[in-house]
């Protein structure tokens, strides 16, 4: 009996497919799609529901995260805080999955050259940042993290309010006054400025929480 | 994971998975009860011409590893919170399971290891500790981790036109080098501000005070600019540095608090090149958007009080070594 089920599954292509497609999204229909569904991952809550500051990102800081992307920063730097003693002795509380709701695509990552910068913000001054970008060596003589110098150098974002408009259409809030708003904030700014403005601002939700 | 915007996401869940071990749980009984004894029958297709394949049952051993996952898996959901929202309660650490409760419990276990240890440094006065070396040795590691980006792997800082992070080895201080100053230092952070001069000063007035400073700090200078950037120093810079340059704390520890250092020791915070100083003149420091911000982050939220100490005993330790 058991024979002839599986010999009518190998003689027929379609059936086959569907099964096989049935079987493959179980995994995901467990553990994906209810994530979809549930306050912390959707929310600016923490992971015990204490509601935290996340904001979209303005203007001039998704510009610096562009560039961040641009540069490939996410193949060294993780941001990414996992909840181990050693992990959140050195960069403070471990990640949560509301800080990420605005996060398109999220910079996670899963390699760590450099350090993590998932609480980076406010860790340095704007100044330290400036330097560190052109130069890390400048500031930290053992560094080997490669020089960025070209980033001094106009900020070309006049589409910013076009990119805005992408990402509210997978669900950042932006308002219509923030979208016509934006490409006067970029205005006279330079890559550096915005890729540090982004740096500032990573992680300041859950800062000195321990 | 207790928070599903609705009930029926736990119910979900728990279906898929309880279907799912159920399919698999009918599939080995099916196989293991069809197939019996007797000759192995052949499939009914043929490739190459005459290539045939019998169909066997699994064999024995692969099938009770199968049942082994089923039953194993029955424990893991339950132990882990796989079944919907059961255990996992954040408001009830007893009864949390999952990573946030593992890592609940490694911080409680380093607590109850390392706890002691901070206890008892922290109840140590700054002096004492400083000159223990096992402290020391753990005050080095603390500022590797999270003061050498800024002031270097040997405490030596970083300077230049627009950035300065001082040396904490040269026995030099903006503030005072004291233990519990640097503590309060390390707790609150600092941000001296030097005022911006560019709205009150024109650029040859500039020049000429930076020439002025160059001089008192015994480096090379413009004699015509120096002798008149003399009054400009005098008019505009004496309020914070001292009227002979020397600096806050020349004037009395109570001004110690502005952090103005001392032009005159040939210790520079910032580059002591004429342009430098112009620059810095020019657009003060921490002095508004125009300005460079270079401040002493406050690390007492971050640290607590115990590393705070363990750090201050350290640096202390830099420029009084036994």
């Amino acid at each position: 009996m058991a024979q002839s089920k599986h010999d009518a599954i190998e003689r027929n292509v379609f059936l086959m497919i569907v099964l096989t497609l049935l079987a493959v999204s179980v995994g995901g229909l467990v553990e994906i799609v209810p994530l979809f569904f549930q306050t912390s991952t959707t929310t600016a809550v923490d992971d015990k529901g204490n509601a935290l500051d996340v904001k979209p990102y303005d203007a001039l800081r998704l510009a610096g995260r562009d560039i961040y992307i641009r540069e490939g920063c996410y193949n060294c730097h993780s941001q990414m805080i996992r909840p181990f003693r050693s992990e959140t002795e050195r960069y403070g509380h471990y990640s949560v999955a509301g800080e990420f709701i605005y996060d398109h695509p999220f910079q996670w990552g899963s390699k760590r050259t450099g350090p993590d910068l998932a609480r980076v913000g406010a860790r340095y001054t704007d100044e330290w940042q400036r330097v560190h970008l052109l130069n890390p060596r400048d500031v930290v003589p053992e560094s080997n993290m490669p020089a960025f110098p070209w980033l001094d150098r106009p900020l070309q974002a006049a589409d910013i309010g076009a990119r805005m408009k992408a990402l509210r259409l997978v669900g950042v809030p932006y308002t219509d006054s923030e979208i016509a708003d934006a490409p006067a904030a970029v205005v006279g700014k330079t890559e550096l400025d915005a890729v540090v403005a982004y740096l500032q601002g990573l992680g300041l939700a859950l800062r000195n929480v321990r | 994971m207790a928070d599903f915007i609705s009930g029926f996401w736990n119910l979900y869940v728990t279906g898929l998975v309880a279907f799912g071990l159920l399919f698999c749980l009918v599939v080995l009984v099916t196989n293991m009860t069809s197939q019996g004894a007797g000759e192995p029958k052949l499939q009914a297709h043929v490739w190459d011409e005459n290539l045939r394949e019998y169909n066997n049952p699994l064999p024995r051993w692969w099938l009770y590893l199968f049942w082994a996952t089923v039953i194993f898996s029955i424990f893991y959901l339950y132990l882990f919170p796989g079944f919907g929202s059961r255990h996992s309660d954040p408001a009830d650490p007893a009864k949390d399971r999952g990573l946030r409760a593992e890592y609940a419990k490694e911080i409680r276990s380093a607590n109850k290891q390392y706890g002691p240890i901070f206890e008892k440094y922290l109840g140590t006065d700054l002096a004492a500790l400083s000159a223990d070396p096992a402290a020391v040795a753990a005050g080095k590691r603390l500022f590797l981790t999270y003061c050498s980006q800024c002031h270097g792997s040997a405490a030596r800082g970083a300077k230049g036109k627009s950035y300065g992070f001082p040396d904490l080895t040269d026995s030099d201080w903006l503030y005072g080098g004291d233990p519990a100053t640097i503590k309060t230092s390390i707790e609150g952070g600092r941000a001296g501000v030097m005022t911006a001069f560019g709205g009150t000063l024109n650029s040859e007035q500039t020049r000429d005070v930076a020439n002025y400073v160059r001089l008192i700090a015994g480096l090379g200078s413009d004699a015509a600019r120096a002798a008149r950037g003399r009054d400009v120093f005098a008019t505009n810079c004496t309020v914070c540095h001292g009227p002979e340059g020397k600096g806050a704390r020349s004037m009395g520890e109570a001004f110690a608090v502005l952090g103005a250092p001392d032009l005159t020791d040939g210790i520079w915070l910032y580059s002591n090149s004429e342009e430098a100083i112009i620059d810095g003149v020019t657009r003060g420091r921490n002095a508004g958007p125009d300005s460079v911000t270079n401040t002493m982050p406050a690390w007492k939220d971050f640290l607590g009080d115990a590393k705070v100490h363990i750090l201050a005993a350290y640096v202390y330790s830099l420029n009084n070594k036994k």
